[in-house]
C-alpha cells in the first residue's frame, strides 16, 4: 500500500485542492463554504488515520518514503517521509483542524471564504513542513506557514491584530532569515567537502563538520526554532499573537506551530550539529527551565484569559525542551507526548475561552465569577482541561510531565528538582484563574443570561475530552508508536557526540595537564 | 477472589460513571442510592477477601493482579495493577466501611442541597481515588490516588463554589498538598534512579521490597525523607497543616469522610506501606517521630482556644494523625496503623455527629451559642460521648487501645524515646480536655442559641442516626482486635500485619541514644514481666481522666473561669486563638511574595529588558532606514558612484582574499 500510493503527498495536496475549491464557491452561499472546509478537513483526517494504522512502529527509519529529483541540479529533492516523532504530530495537525473549523462556524463571518482557504493552505504548510526530507521543501513549507498565519492574525483578530501580525512575521523572519542562511553554508560546506552538492537532509546527516562551524550553524537554526517554541527569552511575540488572533488561530497557533520549533531542534539542529549539541545542552536546559518557572509566575499576573493561557504555553514547552536535551527514552518520549497533550489541552484551552468569548466579547478576568452557575456543562468541560492542564495523573498531562521529570532527572538531579517546581506553580495559576472566572457569585449582570454550550461547542470539547481521557490512561496506544524512532534516535545521537564528548574531555585533561 | 481483587475499586468508579453520564436525566435518590450501592459491593468484596486471607497461611496473603501495560518508556514500566495484603485489605475495610456509612448519612443530611446529585458523584468518585490509592501495586499508581483524592478533596472542599471562602479553600487545599506532592514525585524518581543504578528499574512494591537492600543508608534517608514531604502535605502534618481547618468550609459528611477517615491518613498508610524503606533510614524515622509529636501537641494546643465546632475537630484530626506518625516514626506501624482504623471510627463519629448537631441548631457552629442539646438529641448525644471517650483514650473504648500502644512504643522501642512519650502522654491529656469542652459546651448547660434556633432543635432522622450508632458502636468495640498482651489479649491486629511489617525487623538502635537506650533496656527487661508498661499505662489514663475533670470544672462546675483565664494571660490566648499566625506568615512569605516576585519580573524583565531590546532593535531598524532614504537621492550620478564602488569592493574581495 505504502509503496504504491503516495500517501504523504496526499496528505499534504489534499487540503491545498480543498483551499481552490473553496476558492471556486460562490461567496454568497456561506453554509456550502463551511461544510465543504468540514467535510474537506475531515476526510483529510480520515486519510491521516490510514497514516497512523499503517504505520509500523517497530521501523525506526523513515517510513511512507517519496523521493524524487526537483532540480537536480542544485541537488534539491521533492523527498518526504515520516518517523515515529513526526507521525504523530501530523495527526495532531488534522485532528486539530477539525476542531478549528469547527469552532469558527459562527465566530467568522466577515470574509469567510479567505479564511477557510488560509486554514486549508495552512494546513498544507504543517503537514509538508511536518514531513518535507528536504532541507529547501521544508524551508518553503515553513515560511509557507507564515503567510496563512500571518492573514489570520492580522485580518480575523482582534483590535491590535496589525501590531500583532507584524510582530509576530517579524520575529518569525528574523529566525527564518538566518536558518536560511545556515542551510546554504551547510550545502556548500558538505558539497565542498564531498563533491556532492544536496539539500537532502539524510546525506546531510552523514556530514562532518569542524565544531567551530557546527557552534555557528547550529545558533543559527537554534535561533529560529527557539523563536517559534518559544523559548524564554524568545517569547514576548507569543502573548500579543494570542490575544489577537482568533480563537482558532490560536488554536492552531498553540497546538501546532509552535511545536514546529521543537520539531525542527529534533528534526534538524540536534542531528545535524552533534558537537554544538554537547557544548549547547546546558544552556538550553537552564533556559528551558527558567521558560518553566518564569512563564508559570507570568500566569499568576496576568489578567487577561488569553494571555494567561499563552504564558502557560512557555512554561509547558519549558518541559518539552528540558525532556528532549535530557538525552534520554523518557525524556525524549516525554517531551514528543508532552507536545500532543499541550495540543489538545492548551488547545482546548483556546476553544474554551473562545466559546466564553464569543457569548461576553471579552477576555478579562474580571469580567467573570460564578459562570459555574449559568454554564454548567462548560464548567465540566473547563475543569477537565484545567486538570489535564496541570497534569493530574488520569489525564495526558500527567504522562507526559512525568517521562519529562523523570528523564530530566535522571541526566541531572538539579534539573529535575527545580523543573518539577513548576507543578505547584501550575496548579497556583489554573485553579486561581478557574476559581475567578467560574466560581464565586455572579457579579456582573451581563454574565448571568449566558446561555450554556450548544451541540456543536459540546461536540467539540467531546472530542477534546475524549482525548485527554484516552491519552492519560491508555498512552501505550501512542508510545508505542515512537519507541523504536525515538530509541534509534537515541542511539544515533550517543554515536554522534561520544566523539565530542571524548574529544571534550580530552581537551579537559591536556589543558589541566599544562 | 485473587482474580476479582480489581472490583474493589471498580464499583465506586462505575457508580461515578453512571451517576455522570445518567444523574441528569434520574431523581436525586436513585443518584444517592446507587452511590451507597457502589461502596457497599466493594466493602463486601473488601470482606470475602479478608476471609480468604484468614482461612490461608499468613505468608500467603498476598493477592496481585495486573490489569494492563499503562506507561512504558524505555527502562520505565509501569502496569495498572492491585495488590491487596493485610495492611491494603484493612485500608480497603476502613476507607469502604466507613465511606458506607457516610455515604448513607450524607443521604440524609444532603437532602435539600441543590447539589446533591453532583455531590454524590464526587463523593463516589473520592472513594474510587482513595482505594487506588490503597490497592495500586505500584508507587506510579498510588501516587495517582494521591493526586486524585487531593482532586476530590479540592471540589468537595469547594462544594458551594459560590461561597469565596468555599472556594479560597479548596485552591489552598489542592495547592499545599501539591507542595508535599513534589517531595512525594521526586521521591519517584530518585528511588526509581538510585534501584535503577543498581541494575532493577522498578516502581512495583513488592520488587522495590525485594531489591531495597541494594540501596545505599544515605539513598535510603533521603528517599524516606523525600516520600515524608509528601506525607506531612496529605496528612496535614507542620509546617503544611494550614490547610485542613480550612477544609472545614465543605459539607460536614465530607469533613468526617475525607478530612478525617481516610484521606488525611493516607501520609500514615504510605510510610506503612513502604516500612521496608523506613526502617532503613532510622533518621528519616526519628525525623518522623518528632514531627508527629510535635504536630500532635501544637495541634491540640490550638485545639483549647477555638469556638468553631468543626475547627475543634480538625486541629483534633491534625493531633491525632502527629500520634499515628509518632507510631510509624519509633517503628510501630501495626499500631500506626491501629490507630488509623479507630480514628476512622470515632473521628468519623465525631463529625456525623457534629453534622447532627448543625442539622439541629440550623447551622449553628459557634461553641458559644450552643449548650443543653442533650435532652433533644438523645441519639447524637449518647454517641458524641462514646466518641469522646474513645478518643480520650478511656479504658474499654477503642481509642485507649490503639492510643496506649502507640504511647508504650513511643517510650520502649529501640527508636523511641522517653521524651517522646512524655509529650504525647501531655498531649492526650490534652485531647481528653478540648474534646470534653467541646462536649460539654455542646450538650450540656443552659443553651445560649438564639430563640428562633432553639425553636427548631431535633433529632436527626434515622437515616443519619443509625450511622452514629453503628460508628459508636465500633468506637466502643473497635479496639478489641488489639488487645495488648499485658492485659491478656493477643494484639490480633498486630500479628495480621506481621507478613506486612514483619520483613522489616526492628532497626537496632543506632546511636542517637544509645546511652539512654541503654538506661531503659533495663526498664524494657522489666516491661516483660508488664509492671513498667502497666504503669504507664495507668499513668496515661490518669493523665486522661485529669483533662476530662479540668474541663468539667471549667464547662460545667464554674462556667466563668476559662474567661478569666483567657483575660489573665490574654497575650498566651491570643497566639493560640490565632492559631500562632501561621497563615498570615505564609501568607506574607509565599502569597505576597510571589505576587510581588511576579509584578517584578513582568515589569522589569518582560516589559522592559526583553520588549525594550526588540523595540529598541526595530527603533534602531527605522532610524537605520531614515540615514539609508537619504542616500536614495535620485541622482543618477550618485548611484553610478555607488554601484562603481560595491563593484570594487567585491571584486576586491574575490580577487584579493584567495591571496592570503
Amino acid at each position: 500500500m505504502n509503496q504504491t500510493f503516495p500517501l504523504l503527498s496526499a496528505l499534504i495536496i489534499f487540503p491545498l485542492a480543498g483551499a481552490l475549491l473553496v476558492m471556486l464557491l460562490p461567496r454568497r452561499n456561506a453554509f456550502l463554504i463551511k461544510v465543504s472546509a468540514l467535510i474537506w478537513t475531515l476526510v483529510e483526517f480520515a486519510l491521516s488515520l490510514q497514516l497512523f494504522f499503517t504505520f509500523a512502529e517497530n521501523d525506526a527509519g523513515m517510513q511512507f518514503v517519496e523521493q524524487r529529483a526537483w532540480f537536480p541540479e542544485l541537488g534539491i529533492d521533492y523527498f518526504l517521509g515520516t518517523d515515529g516523532i513526526s507521525m504523530l504530530l501530523v495527526m495532531l495537525t488534522t485532528l486539530i483542524t477539525v476542531l478549528c473549523i469547527l469552532c469558527s462556524w459562527k465566530a467568522i463571518e466577515d470574509k469567510m471564504k479567505e479564511y477557510y482557504v488560509s486554514f486549508l493552505v495552512l494546513e498544507t504548510a504543517m503537514i509538508g513542513a511536518l514531513c518535507a526530507l528536504d532541507l529547501v521543501l521544508f524551508y518553503i513549507f515553513w515560511e509557507l506557514m507564515l503567510v496563512p498565519m500571518y492573514l489570520l492574525i492580522g485580518v480575523w483578530g482582534g483590535p491590535r491584530r496589525i501590531y500583532a501580525a507584524i510582530k509576530f512575521f517579524l520575529f518569525t523572519m528574523v529566525g527564518s532569515v538566518l536558518m536560511l542562511l545556515a542551510i546554504l553554508a551547510l550545502y556548500f560546506h558538505y558539497g565542498g567537502a564531498t563533491g556532492i552538492y544536496t539539500f537532502s537532509l539524510i546525506e546531510l546527516y552523514k556530514a562532518d563538520i569542524p565544531a567551530i562551524k557546527q557552534y555557528w550553524l547550529f545558533a543559527a537554526f537554534a535561533l529560529s526554532f527557539a523563536i517559534k517554541v518559544p523559548m524564554f527569552p524568545f517569547h514576548t511575540w507569543l502573548p500579543d499573537a494570542h490575544t489577537e488572533a482568533p480563537t482558532a488561530g490560536s488554536v492552531i497557533l498553540a497546538a501546532v506551530l509552535l511545536k514546529m520549533g521543537v520539531y525542527g531542534f529534533l528534526r534538524f539542529a540536534i542531528p545535524l550539529f552533534p558537537a554544538a549539541v554537547v557544548a549547547a545542552t546546558p544552556l538550553i536546559s537552564w533556559l528551558a527551565i527558567i521558560g518553566i518557572i518564569y512563564g508559570a509566575v507570568m500566569c499568576i499576573m496576568q489578567t487577561d484569559l488569553k494571555r494567561l493561557i499563552a504564558y502557560s504555553s512557555v512554561s509547558h514547552l519549558g518541559y518539552v525542551m528540558l525532556g528532549i536535551f535530557a538525552f534520554n527514552m523518557q525524556g525524549l518520549e516525554g517531551g514528543i507526548y508532552q507536545m500532543l497533550n499541550h495540543g489538545i489541552s492548551t488547545g482546548g484551552l483556546f476553544l474554551i475561552v473562545g466559546m466564553i468569548y464569543e457569548r461576553r466579547h471579552t477576555r478579562m478576568i474580571a469580567d467573570f465569577g460564578g459562570l459555574s452557575k449559568v454554564m454548567p456543562k462548560l464548567a465540566v468541560f473547563f475543569m477537565i482541561v484545567t486538570l489535564s492542564s496541570i497534569a493530574l495523573p488520569g489525564t495526558n498531562g500527567f504522562v507526559g510531565e512525568f517521562l519529562i521529570l523523570l528523564g530530566a532527572f535522571k541526566s541531572n538531579m538539579l534539573y529535575g528538582v527545580l523543573a518539577a517546581s513548576g507543578v505547584i506553580l501550575g496548579a497556583v495559576y489554573m485553579l486561581w484563574m478557574f476559581q475567578r472566572v467560574m466560581f464565586g457569585k455572579i457579579t456582573k449582570e451581563e454574565n448571568r443570561g449566558l446561555p450554556d454550550l450548544s451541540k456543536r461547542e459540546a461536540a467539540i470539547l467531546v472530542v477534546v475530552v475524549a482525548f485527554v481521557f484516552l491519552m492519560g490512561l491508555y498512552p501505550g496506544a501512542f508510545l508505542k508508536k515512537m519507541d523504536a524512532s525515538a530509541a534509534g534516535y537515541l542511539k544515533v545521537m550517543q554515536a554522534k557526540t561520544a566523539v565530542y564528548t571524548a574529544a571534550g574531555a580530552d581537551a579537559a585533561r591536556l589543558t589541566a595537564a599544562k | 477472589m485473587a482474580d476479582h481483587i480489581w472490583l474493589i475499586p471498580f464499583f465506586p468508579a462505575l457508580g461515578f460513571i453512571v451517576n455522570s453520564a445518567l444523574g441528569r436525566r434520574t431523581s436525586k435518590s436513585f443518584v444517592s442510592w446507587v452511590a451507597c450501592l457502589a461502596i457497599f459491593l466493594s466493602f463486601l468484596v473488601a470482606a470475602a477477601v479478608l476471609w480468604e486471607f484468614l482461612k490461608l497461611p499468613a505468608e500467603a496473603r498476598v493477592f496481585e493482579r495486573i490489569v494492563y501495560n499503562w506507561i512504558a518508556s524505555g527502562e520505565l514500566s509501569v502496569n495498572i495493577g492491585f495488590r491487596l495484603d493485610a495492611l491494603s485489605v484493612i485500608m480497603c475495610l476502613v476507607v469502604t466501611g466507613v465511606g458506607f456509612l457516610i455515604h448513607v448519612y450524607s443521604v440524609g443530611y444532603m437532602h435539600d442541597d441543590p447539589g446533591v446529585k453532583r455531590f454524590f458523584i464526587y463523593l463516589n468518585l473520592f472513594v474510587f481515588m482513595m482505594l487506588l490509592l490503597v490497592t495500586g501495586n505500584n508507587l506510579l499508581l498510588m501516587f495517582v490516588g494521591w493526586e486524585g483524592v487531593g482532586l476530590c478533596s479540592y471540589l468537595l472542599i469547594g462544594f458551594w463554589y459560590e461561597k469565596d471562602s468555599a472556594s479560597d479553600a479548596g485552591k489552598k487545599a489542592f495547592i499545599v498538598n501539591r507542595v508535599g506532592d513534589f517531595g512525594f514525585l521526586i521521591g519517584i524518581f530518585f528511588l526509581f534512579i538510585s534501584l535503577g543504578a543498581q541494575g532493577v528499574w522498578t516502581l512495583n512494591f513488592s520488587e522495590i521490597g525485594e531489591n531495597a537492600h541494594l540501596l545505599s543508608g544515605g539513598a535510603a534517608t533521603i528517599i524516606t525523607l523525600l516520600f515524608f514531604v509528601g506525607a506531612v502535605g496529605k496528612s496535614a502534618q507542620i509546617p503544611l497543616h494550614v490547610w485542613l481547618p480550612d477544609a472545614m468550609e465543605g459539607p460536614t459528611p465530607v469533613s468526617s469522610l475525607i478530612h478525617a477517615a481516610t484521606m488525611v491518613t493516607a501520609g500514615v498508610y504510605m510510610i506503612a506501606r513502604l516500612n521496608f524503606l523506613y526502617s532503613m533510614a532510622p533518621d528519616t524515622m526519628l525525623i518522623v517521630a518528632i514531627i508527629g509529636v510535635l504536630t500532635a501537641f501544637f495541634a491540640a494546643s490550638i485545639g483549647f482556644a477555638q469556638y468553631d465546632i468543626k475547627k475543634i475537630l480538625a486541629y483534633s484530626t491534625i493531633s491525632q494523625l502527629g500520634f499515628m506518625f509518632v507510631a510509624v516514626g519509633v517503628g510501630a506501624y501495626a499500631a500506626g496503623i491501629f490507630h488509623l482504623m479507630t480514628h476512622a471510627f470515632f473521628k468519623g463519629l465525631l463529625f456525623l455527629g457534629a453534622g447532627s448537631v448543625m442539622h439541629a441548631m440550623s447551622g449553628e457552629l459557634d461553641l458559644r451559642n450552643m449548650g443543653g442539646l442533650r435532652k433533644k438529641t438523645p441519639v447524637t448525644y449518647w454517641t458524641f460521648f462514646i466518641a469522646c471517650l474513645a478518643i480520650a483514650g478511656i479504658p474499654g473504648f477503642s481509642g485507649f487501645f490503639s492510643k496506649d500502644e502507640i504511647l508504650w512504643r513511643a517510650f520502649s522501642s529501640a527508636q523511641g524515646h522517653p521524651l517522646i512519650w512524655l509529650l504525647a502522654a501531655v498531649t492526650a491529656g490534652m485531647t481528653a480536655f478540648y474534646m470534653f469542652r467541646l462536649f460539654f459546651g455542646t450538650f450540656h448547660g443552659e443553651s445560649r442559641a438564639a430563640e428562633e434556633v432553639k425553636h427548631h432543635i431535633h433529632e436527626s432522622p434515622r437515616v443519619m442516626t443509625i450511622p452514629l450508632m453503628i460508628l459508636a458502636f465500633l468506637s466502643l468495640v473497635g479496639g478489641y482486635v488489639g488487645i495488648p498482651h499485658i492485659l491478656g489479649g493477643d494484639n490480633a491486629i498486630e500479628k495480621f500485619l506481621a507478613p506486612v511489617f514483619g520483613a522489616a525487623a526492628p532497626v537496632a538502635a543506632t546511636g542517637n541514644f544509645e546511652i539512654i537506650s541503654a538506661a531503659w533496656a533495663s526498664a524494657g527487661d522489666a516491661g516483660h514481666d508488664g509492671s513498667l508498661e502497666l504503669a504507664l499505662m495507668v499513668a496515661s489514663v490518669l493523665i486522661a481522666l485529669a483533662g476530662i475533670a479540668v474541663a468539667y470544672v471549667l464547662y460545667v462546675k464554674n462556667p466563668g473561669l476559662p474567661g478569666r483565664f483567657a483575660a489573665r494571660f490574654a497575650r498566651l490566648y491570643h497566639w493560640v486563638h490565632n492559631k500562632y499566625f501561621v497563615d498570615e506568615l505564609y501568607d506574607f512569605l509565599f502569597v505576597r511574595g510571589i505576587l510581588k516576585a511576579g509584578a517584578f519580573l513582568l515589569k522589569v524583565v518582560d516589559e522592559w529588558i526583553i520588549e525594550g531590546l526588540v523595540n529598541g532593535t526595530a527603533d534602531w531598524a527605522r532610524r537605520a532606514g531614515d540615514r539609508l532614504r537619504q542616500v536614495e537621492t535620485g541622482y543618477v550620478q550618485e548611484y553610478a558612484f555607488g554601484i562603481i564602488v560595491g563593484a570594487v569592493i567585491v571584486v576586491g574581495y574575490l580577487v584579493v582574499l584567495p591571496m592570503f
